[in-house]
């Protein structure tokens, strides 16, 4: 395969990325989506004091849901973590600091991190102190908003169905997700790809993240846990 | 259990009958996923999930599952014609944006005005809101779908939610396994009675003050 920008590598050589506390932003959807080789790397050096920035917690064995449950994280900034009981014991235990950001919400901030705006406006979650908590507020209109800060990460990991030599994306249905917002909102972009295709040989149409984003391709051997429902 | 398998179908299908052919309908988990089985096979409606399917058709058979095509339960699903997939920045500005007709869930607690509490048990379960807020605060209509009474025989429709809530003044129906009420601003207003239940019964096990309709529907089902 032709690598004229370098971007092609190994997830020997993406390791160098991954270090003790830093924050660390990954797609997935209840682990449908989250790039399986770059999450057992990262479990394999033993990167410790993670701040995780994502949909959910994933499962237990499943998706980012594996670094969570060998309490590689002291926080995650996430939607939902129901269906990983260990995130929500450590929580009680106060050994993981949970910030939740309503699903649409949190999507929208790592948007906005990725497109390079600081905040976003939301009258979403008002009447619930948990969402309020510590936010300012913003009258437009006559009607008061919250403001809601764009998130961004030292490293952002996704996982795509393919990717050029060049890190155009494409996805392969649900489990897109996330996987586009977060793939913007890395200073460092590594996607995990089904395949690597030459140059000029995805539809221009089709690409769902531009290359422009994307820093780093590896190539995925597929996932390696057993779905929930198996 | 036949009979609690049976009334959970009953109030799915109580719930279809508030489906319209062109329709965009998120349904949560639980008895809200049993919905798309008691529609008419004519009614052409959308599912929308919010990992980003519009269109979402039924569980694949066996063996045909797709690792990648899995609902927001993480459990596959398959694609209707027309059907189309998106991030979920855009997932979720379909239902902001109140393109999302009519949205399905469980809860908790409801109160007499309509608020919700279907995400936080303090001290216990804190799975977080998900995507709930957004399809409460925001769904053109929001159906609740829940037992009238929790497993201790407590009522869950509440004069004022003591669990925190989802979203204030947000419910338009509750369909319980007793009862079936419309919320405004006036407050509940009872329409319609699961048999064998009588109204007696109704008021016996719900926790604050709610109108009856002049003719009250028995559901047929």
């Amino acid at each position: 395969m032709e690598n004229p920008f370098g971007k092609i590598t190994t997830l020997a050589a993406v390791m160098e990325f991954f270090h003790d506390g830093m924050t660390l932003m990954f797609g997935g959807f209840g682990g449908v989506g989250s790039p399986p080789a770059l999450i057992d790397g990262i479990l394999e050096k033993g990167v410790r004091d993670l701040t995780l920035i994502g949909n959910d917690t994933g499962f237990p064995h499943i998706g980012i849901g594996k670094l969570v449950s060998q309490q590689r994280a002291v926080k995650v900034i996430a939607s939902h973590i129901g269906s990983n009981p260990f995130a929500g014991q450590f929580m009680h235990e106060g050994k993981l600091e949970v910030e939740f950001s309503p699903q649409g919400i949190l999507a929208e901030r790592i948007r906005a991190g990725g497109v390079g705006l600081p905040a976003i406006l939301s009258d979403i979650g008002m009447d619930n102190e948990l969402v309020v908590k510590g936010k300012p507020y913003y009258s437009l209109a006559d009607k008061k908003y919250l403001v809601e800060t764009a998130l961004t990460a030292e490293v952002s990991i996704v996982y795509a169905k393919k990717a050029d030599a060049y890190g155009n994306l494409i996805y392969d249905k649900s489990a897109r997700n996330t996987n586009p917002l977060v793939a913007m909102a890395g200073d460092i972009t590594i996607a995990e790809v089904e395949e690597i295709v030459q140059l000029g040989s995805l539809d221009p149409d089709s690409i769902i993240t531009q290359g422009v984003f994307v820093d780093y391709i590896i190539p995925s051997k597929g996932v390696n846990w057993k779905w929930a429902w198996q | 259990m036949g009979m609690a398998v049976d009334i959970r179908n009953q109030m799915a299908k109580r719930a279809a009958e508030e489906i319209q052919t062109g329709m965009v309908v998120n349904l949560g988990i639980g008895i809200p996923s049993l919905v798309p089985n008691h529609l008419p096979t004519e009614t052409m409606v959308m599912f929308h999930a919010e990992n980003g399917i519009t269109g979402m058709g039924p569980s694949p058979s066996m063996g045909e599952e797709d690792e990648n095509l899995c609902n927001a339960g993480g459990f596959p699903v398959t694609l209707n014609k027309g059907g189309s997939y998106c991030d979920s920045a855009i997932s979720f500005g379909m239902i902001r944006r109140g393109r999302v007709d009519i949205t399905i869930l469980g809860s908790l607690q409801v109160s007499k005005n309509g608020d919700l509490a279907n995400w936080i048990v303090p001290g216990k379960k804190v799975p977080g809101m998900g995507g709930a807020m957004e399809l409460a605060q925001k769904a053109k209509k929001v159906i609740v779908v829940m037992n009238h009474c929790d497993k201790q025989g407590k009522p869950k429709i509440v004069k004022s939610c003591t669990l925190p809530l989802t979203s204030a003044a947000c419910v338009d129906i509750i369909i319980t396994d007793l009862a079936v009420f419309t919320v405004n601003e006036e407050g509940l207003l009872l329409t319609e009675l699961f048999a064998p239940y009588s109204l007696e019964n109704v008021v016996n096990k719900t926790g604050c003050k709610f109108k009856i309709r002049e003719t009250v529907r028995m559901i047929p089902y």
